[in-house]
This record gives structure tokens, sequence and C-alpha cells, in this order.
């Protein structure tokens, strides 16, 4: 294209950056756009987990269901109470939004197509995270509402304390793969990481699910006790802007998760026809946020102690042994440093494999010991005060 | 190192913005608007608000982001590390597992401390 | 002064780093303030892709945007009185203005002289490496190599270390004052 662009008659520089201006504006338009067909999809699933049929009025299957609420919300009165803080309310759904498209920036959708090729690549997706925790803070402390506001403070302890976990996890694809690249990582996967890693895809997903906030960590937007959140007072396209965002992290965490663990596009002659590499990511992709949904549509919301709890006295540490266990097994196994076909990660991934089974036996037993003396302690309680099993479990926030 | 590869998230932060800042816009121009008093209260499930929203709120949120904060710096240290890793010596391993240790060591005074119990 | 892509580039994120700064100080609204402080702090992270230093410019945002701002502004939610200032000034802002200027007389006679140093024309600045080859492609690598390296960086990483575990155990010891072992009881 940039050749193409000089021989119009542009100069050199101005030809690459019309270039770069194109490829960004496909990236991010294709996010969007993947944003209608992706939320029929996720209504659709979550009928199914419900045992309803789902949207299936508007177009085949309801296809164009998602195209017929968008243009319905367009149309909705935009209402913005008393006492808001223009400024930052206007901006926080479109911060939102541009924080989870800049993630496909470094989106490598196959061999030869991805946006840029960041050499601190994973290290970026988590810079730009950053900047969703901050969107969501903007939006609940403008609201001038005390239910947004306190969806805000529990984004701080949540999104921030899930990001330990979620680094800890990203880490061991870095550390296998010796490169911090998107497109490196995924070139580097001659076995796919999951089979190498599986407690660590593990503790991805988890933390990952934590992030985008769904349940059974939707505490930000809980509705039985916040009504919805930071975005209540959001409504018409603004809300529109947080609902895409919302999804579009979601999806992404599935695309992120494909990319660092289930190879990305690599699959038979991947690298030979890009359009192939592409549909074997957004395969794996779907996937992946397809086991989101699930556990979205499965388990109950948790209580904000044990939201907190859960990450900092077994997350965490768990994510610390994973991340040196797995380093050292990789240190003692000979010719890990060189892994350049599939035969040479046959060794390595089969160890760690094994590694991997044992962390989870040893953690399964962990938890089911500690499991049986909580239990054992709430008993003994009970019989000594005489007291419903419900009143000694504890109070919520 | 290419600073060409950085062009692409400059544009990115620069175009970005139209993308979901076009349909708010769109939104605007064709929704109707008729504001009222009623309308314009703040959300709370129909009762009227009492106070400021913009009261205190409990300070165990602090401490989590405190915790976080000091987690956050030592992950900075992991990365470049990790990305090493295939090229030092065992006892880059165990200088790391010490740094962690270290950590860990903080964590667990954290915790006996109930500083991470909600309560 | 010839204006190259580099340094439209180098101007536009100074303007954001200082307007920044200059926002966070002027503002009344000390939410605000917080916001501000991000956009400056994001500039600064700019600067540092075009040092060529893109994993310094991820620290940038990860460290002091994605935690140290954030926990600013939780401070800043913790203390509501303080979300509408009456004034901008205090009464140390002489002497405080006084101090500012200080060391930034102070920065410019330590930079000036070594800029001269390496040969770049102090005020008439081409913000590039001379040679671009000069920045190593690998430099995180080569980072991460000499942090776990004894002769080099080894006795700072972990006293760096220490010094994390202090600042956790100081932080938990400020907040919790001696709130009451009884209740601990270990069984947390």
């Amino acid at each position: 294209m940039t050749g193409l662009l000089q021989d119009i008659g542009f100069s050199r520089d101005l030809a690459v950056l019309i270039a770069k201006a194109a490829g960004v504006i496909v990236v991010a338009v294709f996010g969007l756009l993947w944003t209608l067909l992706g939320i029929w999809l996720e209504r659709k699933w979550a009928a199914r987990f419900q045992d309803r049929v789902g949207p299936n009025r508007v177009g085949p299957f309801g296809l164009i269901q998602t195209v017929a609420d968008t243009v319905k919300i367009l149309l909705k009165e935009d209402i913005m109470n008393k006492g808001v803080d223009r400024w930052v309310f206007n901006l926080a759904p479109i911060l939102a939004v541009l924080a989870v498209t800049l993630i496909w920036a470094v989106v490598p959708f196959s061999a030869a197509w991805i946006g840029t090729d960041l050499n601190i690549g994973v290290f970026y997706l988590l810079a730009v995270g950053a900047l969703g925790t901050v969107a969501v803070i903007m939006a609940g402390w403008s609201s001038n509402n005390k239910y947004a506001l306190l969806s805000a403070y529990r984004a701080v302890a949540q999104l921030v304390s899930y990001e330990v976990p979620m680094v800890l996890a990203l880490l061991v694809p870095v550390l296998l793969s010796g490169s911090m690249s998107t497109q490196e990582i995924v070139r580097q996967q001659h076995i796919w990481y999951v089979f190498a890693a599986p407690l660590t895809v593990l503790l991805f997903l988890i933390s990952g699910q934590a992030e985008i906030g769904r349940g059974p960590f939707d505490l930000l937007e809980a509705e039985s006790e916040l009504v919805s959140g930071f975005h209540i007072e959001y409504s018409g396209m603004k809300f529109g802007m947080f609902y895409v965002a919302e999804f579009l992290h979601a999806f992404t965490v599935g695309v992120l998760t494909a990319i660092l663990f289930l190879g990305g596009w690599r699959g038979p002659f991947a690298e030979d026809v890009a359009i192939l590499g592409f549909f074997y990511l957004m395969i794996k992709s779907l996937f992946a946020y397809w086991v989101l949904v699930w556990v979205r549509m499965t388990l109950p919301r948790v209580r904000i102690d044990h939201l907190l709890d859960f990450n900092w006295k077994f997350l965490v540490p768990v994510g610390l042994a994973n991340l040196l266990i797995v380093a050292l097994v990789w240190k003692a196994i000979p010719g890990t440093d060189q892994i350049s076909s599939f035969g040479d990660a046959v060794v390595p991934t089969l160890a760690l494999l094994l590694v991997n089974v044992a962390m989870f036996l040893v953690i399964g037993a962990l938890l089911a010991d500690r499991g049986r003396r909580e239990r054992a302690r709430i008993e003994a309680r009970v019989a000594g005060a005489d007291l419903p099993v419900e009143t000694v479990a504890g109070a919520g926030d | 190192m290419n600073l060409n590869e950085w062009i692409f998230i400059g544009l990115f932060f620069a175009l970005g913005w139209a993308l979901p800042a076009t349909p708010i816009v769109l939104g605007k121009i064709l929704a109707p608007k008729r504001p009222n008093q009623v309308k314009q209260q703040t959300y709370e499930c129909g009762v009227e608000m009492v106070g400021s929203p913009w009261t205190q709120f409990r300070a165990q949120y602090y401490i989590f982001a405190l915790v976080f904060l000091v987690f956050d710096v030592e992950l900075v240290f992991l990365f470049p590390w990790a990305l090493a890793y295939n090229q030092l010596g065992l006892f880059a391993l165990f200088e790391m597992t010490v740094f962690i240790f270290l950590l860990v060591v903080a964590l667990v005074y954290t915790w006996r401390k109930g500083a991470l119990r909600w309560s | 002064m010839e204006l190259t892509a580099e340094s439209i580039v180098f101007l536009i994120m100074s303007a954001i780093t200082l307007g920044g700064g200059l926002l966070v100080v002027s503002a009344r609204n000390l939410f605000h303030a917080g916001l501000y402080l991000m956009v400056s702090l994001l500039g600064v992270a700019g600067l540092f892709v075009l040092l060529s230093a893109p994993f310094l410019a991820g620290v940038q945002v990860v460290v002091y945007i994605g935690a140290i701002a954030i926990l600013i502004i939780l401070a800043i939610m913790l203390t509501p009185s303080v979300t509408q200032l009456p004034a901008i000034f205090n009464r140390q802002w002489a002497f405080n203005l006084a101090l500012a200027a200080f060391f930034f007389v102070l920065l410019v006679s330590v930079v000036s002289p070594i800029m001269g140093e390496l040969g770049v024309d102090a005020w008439n600045a081409d913000f590039t490496q001379k040679n671009p080859a000069d920045v190593p492609a690998d430099s995180i690598v080569n980072l991460g190599k000499d942090l776990v390296d004894p002769d080099k960086y080894m006795l700072p990483f972990e006293v760096a270390s220490v010094l994390l575990m202090a600042a956790l155990i100081g932080a938990v010891l400020l907040v919790s004052p001696d709130k009451a072992k009884a209740d601990e009881g270990g069984e947390d």
C-alpha cells in the first residue's frame, strides 16, 4: 500500500503515515464491527445455557438483532442528571472503548497481519489495561451517584488486585518464549503452551474474568447491590459504548488466551495462507471466549471479602509458586534455550505437563483439607452456640 | 529500536477516540432532548438523594491499592528477568527466588496483621 | 531549529507533559488534578518511547498511571472536603516557587554540559540518536541480564526487594494502628 501511495505522488514519509492510519482504522473498525456479531453470539449462548432460544426474530436466526438494538439505542434520549462532572462524564465511555481497542493494535491476526509488532507487546497489554481502570473510576466518580461511586471504589480494589495474578500468568509465556512480542510468542509455540502450562491458563482465565468484571466477579455492576454500578447514570449511546467496551474486553481476553496459550494463528498451512491463520485465531478465540461465557452463566456472584481473599491468599501465592516452578523445570531440562521445531518442544512440554499435574494435585489436596477444617470449625461453633449456620458464616460488606 | 512501530500506537491514540465518539455524537443529533426536573434526578431507586454522594467510604480500599502498588513494582522487575531467562544461569533463578521470597514475607505479614481481611 | 518528524512529536509530548503539569497545579478540583496528572505522565511515557526506551514507557504507564496515580485519586476520593478548593494558592506558594526555580536551574546546569559532551548541539537539538543502530535492539534482555549479574546490579536488585518489603510492612503498620491483635488469632 505504501508503494501504491508513493506512485500516486505522496512522499515516502507521508505514504507510510497514511498506510499506518489506514491500518489503525481497519483494526479498530474490525473490532467494533465484530462486536455486532459477537453480542448476538453471546446472547445465543447465554440463552442456551438458560434453556431459552435467544434472539430469533430479526433476520435469519436473529442475526441482525444487534443492529436493530444499535439503531434503537441511537434514538434514546441521553439523560444527564444534575450535578455530573460533564467533561469527565462524557470522556469516560470513550476512554473505556479506546482502552480496549488499543489492545487490538498488537494482536497478530496471522503470520503477516498484525497492527504493529511491538517488542514489548505483552507489557503494552498491561499498560493499556491500566487505562480501562481509569475509565471506570472516571465514570463512577463523575456520576454524582452513591452507587456509582461505590462501584468505582470496588473497581480499584478488584481490577487492581486481579492484575497481580494476571501478570504472573502473562510472565510464563514470556519466560517460555523468551520474548514479549505477541507475534514472536505465537511463532515459538511449536506446541501450544496450554499443554506446558495448564495451571497458568487457569490463572489467566480466572484473573481475566475478574478484569472484565463479569460473573462470578461482576461486583462492579452488581444489580442487586449497586443497581448497575459505575454506568448507572449513563443512558443512550454513552451507555451503549460501555456495553461495547465490556463485550469487546471480554472477547479480547479470549483472543489473548488464544494468542498466548492456544498457538494464536498457528494451524495447517497458516504460514502460507494469511486468511487461514486469521480463521484459526478466531476459532480459538471463540472457544476461549465460550469458556468465559460458560463460567459467567454458571457461577453465582462472589462476596467482596471472598473476592479479595481469593485473590491475595490464593491466586497470588499460587501464581508466584507456579512461575518459580515452571522456571526451575525449564532450566532443569537441557536444550530449552533454543527450541526451533516441534521435536525440540516435546520433552520440555511433557515434563512441564507432569509438573503441572503434580501442582494441580497438591493445590487440590490443600484446598480439600482447608475446606474440611473450615466446615468442622463452623459445625463446632453452631453446635456450641446453637445458632443457625447462616449467621455464623459472616456478613458481607 | 525502530520508532516506526510506535507510529501506529501514536496514530491509534489520535484516531481511536473518533470511533466511540462518533456514535455518541450521532446519538446526540438523532435522539430527542426533553429534560425535566424529575428525569434529571440522581437515580437512587426512586428515593430522593440525601446529602452529597462524595462522602467518605471505608479506607480498606486504600490498603488493597497500596498492596497492589508494591506488587506492581515487583512485577516490573520480573519482566526483564523472564525475558532474559533463557540466557541466564541457574543462579538467576536463585536470585529471583530470594527476591520473591522477601515479597512473600511481606505478603504473609500483611495477611497475619489482618490488613487483607475485609472487616 | 529544523523541524524533523521526531522533533514535532517531541514538542507534542512535551506540551502534553507540561500542560498536564500546569493543569494539575491550577485545577480547583482535586479529582481533575489527579486526572491531569495522568495526562502529564502519559506525555512522559511518550517521551520515553521517543528515546527508544519502550520498556520504560510501559513501566511509566503501568506503575505511575496504573498504580500510583490511581492510589492518589483514591486518596483524594477518601477526603471529600477538598474536591472543591476555594483557592489555588496556599501560604507556601512563594517558597515553593523559589524551590521549583532552583531545581530548574540545577537541572539545566547539570544537563547542558553533558549534552555538549555527547555532541548534541544543546539548544538546536536533533533529538534522535546520531546513529539509530547505536541503540541495541534487545536492550530489555540486556537489562534482564544486568539485573541479576553479580558483577553489575545484583545487589541493588535484591535491595529493591527489601525496600519493597519495608514499604509494604510500613504501609500496613500505618493503616492499621495496632488494630487489636486479639481478633486476628491467626485464623484468617
